[in-house]
Formats: C-alpha cells, sequence, structure tokens
C-alpha cells in the first residue's frame, strides 16, 4: 500500500500514464476534503448501488399488486408502505432509481458532447461560423426548456426514450454557451499559436488542445444540471409524458400520490424524498468538482 | 546563403497599418535583433514571418523560398518560435513529453522517444522533468520546455519573441548561454525581438531598431557596443539602457 | 524625530502548504527614515510579502508576526482592521505593478483619484474636482480636465501608472510603498514616472519604499539599498556602494546582467547551492 501511495504522489512521473493517474489521485483527495462533496458523493454512489443491486435491496416486486394491502402506512413489512394498488413503494423506489439514472447519464452522454463539440468549434473558428452555430443554439436556447420537451414528447410520442431524447435536446444549447466561452478566452493564447506554427490542422488543434480545456467547466455544468434533468423528468412524467405505467419512475409515482395526499401521505413524498436527496447529491458534487477544477482558484489540478 | 529576406513589408491589423516598408536580409547563422519599444511593431514581423498575422503586402522569402500569407506545415519544419511568456506558451494540461512529442507525431517523424530525449538533453533539462505539467515547473524551465519544443523539429531559422523578459535575472542568464551555445552547436539563424540593449550586445550580430512601425536604423552589434548609432532615436535607446546599468 | 519612521524586527510571513507550513519572509528587521530605501529580490525572495505586510494586507490563511512592526510610534500589529483602514491611504500607500490590474476599470480617472481622497477627508465637491486636477498635473498630466474623464483602458501604460500614482498621494501619505511600479511599462516611460516618484516623495519628504527585481533601477532612486533572497536579507548597503557588495548572492546578481558593451562569450550563472537551505 505504501508503494503504490509513494507512486501516486511522486514528483517526477515515468510515464504519460502516471502524471494522469497522479492528477486524478490528486483531485479526488481534494475532493474528499470538501464535506458537502464528500456527501455529494456518497449520495450518488449510493444511487449507483441501488440501481445495480435493486433486485437485492428491494424487498418485494415492484410491479406485484396487491389490492388486500392498498394504501397501508410504513411499517416494518413494508418501510415505506404501499400505493394505490398494493405495491411496496420501497420497492419501487428502489427500482425507480434505475430508470432515473438510465435517464440521467443517456442525457449527459448525448447532450454533453455534442454542445462541448459544437461551442468549441463556434469559439475556436469565429466569423461566420460562429455566427451560423450560435444562431442555432440561440434558437434552441429561447424556447423554454419544459415546454420544448412537452412539444417533443407529444410529438413523438410518449414514453421514457423519447424523454430522454426531448431533455437532450433542450440541454445541449447550455453546454455550447459554455464551451465556447471558455474556448474564447484561450483562442489567441500562446500555446495554441504554437501547435499552430507546428502545422496542426483545425481538427487536431479542437480535439487534441481546446477540448481538453473545456473538460472542467463541462464536468461541473453537467453535474449540477443533472439536478435539473432529473426534475424535468419528473415533470414530465408528473404529466404523463415520460415514463408510462407500470413502471415506477418517481415522478409519476409522485402523480399519482397526488389525490390522496392529505390522508396518504407517503405514498406521493417517499418518491418526492428520494428527488430531493438525489438532487441536491448532484448539487454537493457539482460544486464541490467546481471549487476543485476551477483554474482559478488553485493551478495545481 | 540567404536565411530570411523581407521587402516592402507592410502589415495590417483588420484597417489599421502596423509596419510600413520593412526590409531586411538575414545571412543563415546570423543573429539579427529587432529592438524597438511597444507599440513599434516588432512582433507583428514576427507573427508575419511565422504567419500568424496574415494581412500584408510585399514579400517574406526564407531561404530562397517565398513564403505564403498563413501557416505553412512545410515552413514550420525549417522555421519555429519561442514565445516570451512561459506561463502561457504551454499548454496546461499536457506533459512536457506532450508537448514534445506532438510537433513530431504531426510530421509523422519515428523515433520519438529518442528524439525526446536528445532535445531534452541538448536545453538541459534532466529527464526527470519529462512527464511534469507546466505548473510543476519553474519559469526557467518552462523556458528550457518552449525552446526545445522549437528545436524538435530541427529548424534552421528560430524567431525568439522577448525571449528573457519575463524571467528572473538569474534565470534570464542561463537563458541566453543556452540559446548562444545552441545557435553555435546547430549553426541556427535567429531573428531576436526584444527592447533590452545589453542581451542583443550578448546574443546578436546585427540588429535594426523600429519606430512605429519603421525600421530607424539598421546596424551591426559593433555599433551598439561603442554606442555609436546614428539616428536620435537610436542613441535615445541607448542612452536610457545607460541609465539602468550602474 | 525621535522614532525612525518605520521599523521592522524580525518580520515572518508563513503559508500552510501541502508540506507543512513555509515561510516566505524568514525574521527580517530593518528600519526607515524620511529616506528612499530599495529592496531588491527576484521572484520568491519574499520582498512584495514584506511590502504587503507592512500595510497588513496578508490574510489569512498566510499568517504575520513580528517582534516590532512600528509605523511612526503606531504599534501596527495592534491595529485592528478598522484601525488600519485608516491608515492605509492616509499615512500609507502603495503603488502596484500593472494598472491595468489595479485601476477599476468601471470607474473613471477623476472617480477613483477623488475617491481615494474622500475617503479620508470630507470636502466639498469643488474643491476635490481642483485637488484631482491639482494632483493630475504634478503628475505631469498636462490636460487633467480631459483626463480625469476618461476611464483606464483609454489611458496609456505610462498614464495609468501616473494616475494610480496620483490615487495613492492625492491624501498626503507620510510612506509609500511601490511594488514594482515600472516594471509594466516600456523603458522609456520607466523613467519619467520615477522621477515623478523621486521628485514628489522628496518635495513632500516621504518615506518610500522602493521594491524591484532590477537591481540597477533600484540603486538609481534610492538611498539605502536591501537585498533579499529566500525571505531573507542577505546584503543591506547604500546605495552608492553596491559595487562593494559581499554577499555572493548580490555579486552574482550584479554580473549575470549582461551589459551594453558586452564581451563576455557566456554570463555567470548563480551556483544556488551556496546559500539555499531549502
Amino acid at each position: 500500500m505504501a508503494n503504490v501511495q509513494s507512486w501516486l504522489t511522486d514528483d517526477s512521473p515515468d510515464s504519460r500514464l502516471q502524471a494522469r493517474l497522479i492528477r486524478l489521485y490528486r483531485i479526488s483527495g481534494a475532493l474528499a476534503r470538501n464535506p458537502l462533496a464528500a456527501v455529494g458523493a456518497v449520495i450518488i454512489l449510493m444511487l449507483i448501488l441501488t440501481a445495480i443491486f435493486a433486485p437485492i435491496v428491494a424487498t418485494h416486486d415492484p410491479l406485484l399488486q396487491d389490492l388486500t394491502k392498498r394504501l397501508l402506512r410504513p411499517s416494518s413489512a413494508h418501510w415505506m408502505g404501499t400505493d394505490e394498488l398494493g405495491r411496496d413503494i420501497w420497492s419501487r423506489v428502489v427500482f425507480g432509481a434505475r430508470i432515473t439514472l438510465v435517464i440521467v447519464v443517456l442525457v449527459a452522454v448525448l447532450a454533453a458532447p455534442a454542445g462541448l463539440l459544437i461551442g468549441a468549434v463556434a469559439g475556436y473558428f469565429g466569423g461566420w461560423v460562429d455566427r451560423l452555430l450560435m444562431g442555432i443554439t440561440d434558437i434552441f436556447l429561447s424556447m423554454p426548456k419544459l415546454i420544448l420537451a412537452l412539444a417533443l414528447v407529444a410529438a413523438l410520442g410518449p414514453g421514457i426514450e423519447n424523454a430522454i431524447i426531448a431533455i437532450a435536446i433542450t440541454s445541449w444549447p447550455g453546454y455550447a454557451r459554455i464551451s465556447r466561452a471558455e474556448t474564447m478566452t484561450f483562442r489567441n493564447s500562446e500555446f495554441i499559436a504554437a501547435i499552430r506554427l507546428q502545422g496542426a490542422s483545425a481538427f487536431r488543434v479542437i480535439l487534441g488542445h481546446v477540448l481538453p480545456l473545456c473538460t472542467s467547466s463541462m464536468i461541473v455544468r453537467v453535474t449540477l444540471d443533472m439536478a435539473g434533468i432529473i426534475l424535468t423528468a419528473a415533470g414530465l412524467g408528473f404529466i404523463g409524458l415520460g415514463a408510462q405505467p407500470p413502471l415506477p419512475e418517481w415522478g409519476a409515482m409522485i402523480a399519482r400520490g397526488r389525490s390522496f395526499i392529505l390522508d396518504q401521505w407517503w405514498v406521493a413524498t417517499m418518491p418526492g424524498f428520494a428527488i430531493i436527496a438525489v438532487s441536491l447529491g448532484f448539487c454537493f458534487l457539482g460544486d464541490g468538482l467546481r471549487d476543485v477544477l476551477d483554474p482559478k482558484s488553485g493551478e495545481n489540478h | 546563403m540567404t536565411a530570411l529576406s523581407l521587402k516592402n513589408l507592410d502589415i495590417f491589423y483588420g484597417r489599421t497599418q502596423i509596419t510600413q516598408a520593412i526590409n531586411l536580409e538575414i545571412q543563415e547563422g546570423e543573429s539579427f535583433a529587432l529592438v524597438g519599444e511597444s507599440g513599434s511593431g516588432k512582433s507583428t514581423v514576427l507573427k508575419a514571418i511565422a504567419g500568424l498575422a496574415p494581412e500584408w503586402t510585399g514579400s517574406i522569402t526564407a531561404f530562397g523560398k517565398p513564403r505564403g500569407h498563413g501557416i505553412d506545415q512545410n515552413f514550420s519544419k525549417t522555421c519555429q518560435m519561442v514565445f516570451q511568456d512561459p506561463y502561457g506558451s504551454l499548454h496546461p494540461r499536457k506533459t512536457v513529453d506532450a508537448i514534445l512529442s506532438e510537433p513530431l507525431s504531426i510530421h509523422g517523424i519515428g523515433n520519438q522517444n529518442e528524439r525526446v530525449e536528445d532535445v531534452l538533453i541538448s536545453v538541459g533539462l534532466d529527464r526527470k522533468f519529462r512527464f511534469r505539467f507546466p505548473h510543476q515547473l519553474s519559469g526557467g524551465q518552462r523556458q528550457r520546455v518552449a525552446i526545445a519544443r522549437a528545436l524538435v523539429l530541427q529548424p534552421k531559422l528560430l524567431l525568439l519573441d522577448e525571449p528573457t523578459s519575463a524571467l528572473d535575472v538569474s534565470v534570464q542568464a542561463e537563458i541566453l548561454n543556452l540559446l548562444k551555445r545552441l545557435r553555435r552547436e546547430q549553426n541556427l539563424t535567429f531573428l531576436m525581438v526584444t527592447h533590452n540593449l545589453p542581451v542583443v550586445s550578448f546574443l546578436c550580430d546585427r540588429l535594426a531598431v523600429m519606430r512605429h512601425g519603421r525600421i530607424v536604423e539598421t546596424a551591426d552589434v559593433a555599433q551598439l557596443k561603442q554606442g555609436a548609432l546614428i539616428e536620435p532615436y537610436s542613441r535615445e535607446l541607448i542612452d536610457i539602457s545607460a541609465t539602468h546599468a550602474t | 524625530m525621535s522614532h525612525p519612521l518605520l521599523a521592522v524586527e524580525n518580520l515572518r510571513v508563513t503559508f500552510p502548504t501541502s508540506r507543512g507550513p513555509m515561510d516566505v519572509v524568514r525574521g527580517i528587521s530593518f528600519s526607515l527614515g524620511r529616506e528612499r530605501l530599495g529592496i531588491v529580490g527576484e521572484s520568491g525572495s519574499g520582498k512584495s510579502m514584506t511590502g504587503r505586510s507592512i500595510l497588513k494586507l496578508i490574510r489569512s490563511p498566510g499568517t504575520v508576526t513580528a517582534d516590532r512592526l512600528d509605523f511612526d510610534g503606531i504599534d501596527l500589529l495592534k491595529q485592528t482592521e478598522k484601525a488600519m483602514r485608516a491608515i492605509r491611504g492616509a499615512r500609507i500607500s502603495m503603488v502596484m505593478q500593472d494598472p491595468k490590474f489595479s485601476l477599476n476599470p468601471v470607474m473613471t480617472v477623476g472617480e477613483q483619484i477623488a475617491e481615494a481622497l474622500i475617503t479620508h477627508q470630507r470636502l466639498a465637491r469643488r474643491e476635490v474636482r481642483e485637488r484631482v486636477h491639482a494632483m493630475l498635473e504634478s503628475v505631469r498630466i498636462s490636460d487633467p480636465q480631459r483626463v480625469a474623464k476618461l476611464y483606464p483602458h483609454e489611458v496609456s501604460g505610462g498614464m495609468g501608472q501616473r494616475v494610480m500614482i496620483a490615487m495613492m498621494l492625492i491624501p498626503e501619505p507620510d510612506l509609500l510603498i511601490a511594488d514594482e511600479p515600472t516594471s509594466a511599462l516600456d523603458v522609456s516611460v520607466q523613467a519619467q514616472v520615477l522621477d515623478i516618484i523621486d521628485d514628489l516623495v522628496r518635495r513632500k519628504g516621504m518615506g518610500l519604499i522602493f521594491i524591484s527585481h532590477d537591481l540597477n533601477l533600484v540603486s538609481s532612486y534610492c538611498d539605502r539599498i536591501l537585498v533579499m533572497n529566500s525571505g531573507r536579507v542577505v546584503e543591506e548597503c547604500k546605495a552608492g556602494e553596491l559595487r562593494g557588495a559581499t554577499h555572493p548572492y548580490t555579486r552574482a546578481l550584479i554580473s549575470a546582467v549582461p551589459r551594453l558593451n558586452e564581451t563576455r562569450d557566456e554570463l555567470p550563472v548563480l551556483d544556488r547551492s551556496a546559500w539555499a537551505d531549502q
């Protein structure tokens, strides 16, 4: 163990891989020292583990209805009570974590790279390329996110895949703006001039030199956005345009619990707690990442 | 052979004209200085030669071949540039090894490991620095990496934009010594931009004084050392420089 | 005067790092009368930190300790932040390196100079305006009414630095700390700005601490020189006696600078192991 430790803090690494791993180690160390970020990381880790091990963590089959056990209070048999069809809410929340995770990851994977690339290209080239790409971006940005997502889902049909596509399409413009702004700050810097002078094509410069510098702010922004994505998905589910029944999507669960929220509060609030916890987790983690990765707060990363 | 020939070079930036009728000839193996204050246009001349300032009229010829306006991949093997700011001229996320290997990759040059090791030795950097990031290096070490990067493609002409003005006095001495030695060892031609006359005296053979975009005087460094420049502006620069010396 | 203008004894500035606390200034002592003192050093020598610690501008996590830090009889170590604010600007002022970064970009030049004045004195608006114009003239800006209405990005570097000086000297402090005041300027403008500082300091009988990396510059404009290296003072001498400096670092620093009439094939390089104790 001591050997690994000294390998990871070596001042003079022997290979590029070691240098990168050392940097990663330093970043995670700094992150761990930030209490809120650590809390956030733990919450997200629990989300991931719950999703992966859902069949083990859940106590009942989330889809199994038992009309004799409708709307039971939380008890030792049903930790979060049962809903209007007698299904165990705890198990539904646990399996709902899978849905939430899938939505969040897919939106991030679809929207972030697209936005990153478009913004970097616009920022690097400037001129008419910039104006054209930003014009398109502005068109998407000018529409309210939820309305646009609604319209897309209404056009494509309800369902979780279409919800993901709709949310991704509304998210990429924000990332494009950030990546463009970042690119413009160092577009004229000497290290970019130097690599151009060595004969690098625009493709190589953007991919190899511009994008790596945009990724820090991108990671922070995506993490902070995840809370919003969850809420948007929940919103779509609430209106019935996201995941369709009987899938245990948290937003849809809140919608159905609405009608008896006064007497059987647990049906709506349990999935609500889950949403709050996960959103907070992403916010804390994102804030912590920003403190750690922000170049102004320390060139040491 | 003439390493570099500038004829009637007028450089523009948008609608502003930065330089007027620059005429210059540098022989192979010579070390030439462009001296002037900020705003004189001297750095812009370097940028035009490199291809970073493409709006110009006139002609730029290097080793007998005339040059186009923008960046030319072939030209990058003949002519490279060392920038002023050691903190800004290296990509913050790339190791020294990556910075030095990339130009070799771009031009499809094999035996990269050997070339990188050789160039590190020639600029006096121990191999323990090879996989560090720029923020883990001092200013002098960064400037050595910048020089190594410029030399890894084995160019014949080196453009130097105030290579030591951002460095401490003691580090400046080391880098100046290094540049002098490299020039001798590799028979390089230098075109250096600076406002520091004593550095010119140490490192260069000839100089041209620029003011407001024009060349005011061209002379041998021998004349500079004796304070025997002719134009009043040149003499003014010498006087100011002299008041700095104890 | 029975006491010196500034008395510093065993000043120590420490910053916590991942490898333990690091001293950037290691117990230096000096005193200053109504004279011009130059502090020379390379980057990392601690010279700027010394200047800032006099004004108690060093914020946590950095810590400043000293056996004695007296300004005109006032114990600076004991002053509260509120008391220090009354001292800063009014009695001790600081001119910094780059006017691009030290002038507020969204206020006009005149407004900033006026602000420096009215922070410490209550004056009628017309009198403030007159004092501002008079100050601009004393820093040799020939068209003060016009310049006072300009924004910092509309003036050249040299003029910006003169504005900075005007701002710092208008409250008529007793001590001026100039931290690399001309390093960001062209060589020809440097002399002008330094002459102005020199002139004003002399006329008002102020004390001056001139911090710089340029040994030659400092020796032309100061009476006494301190040479710092790695947080310690390695040499203290009168400006005229620099040639006779004894410490190897100072001698190496002097000889490492190329000369106008340079004949050496190689410049002497500092052997840092001779005094480095890190």
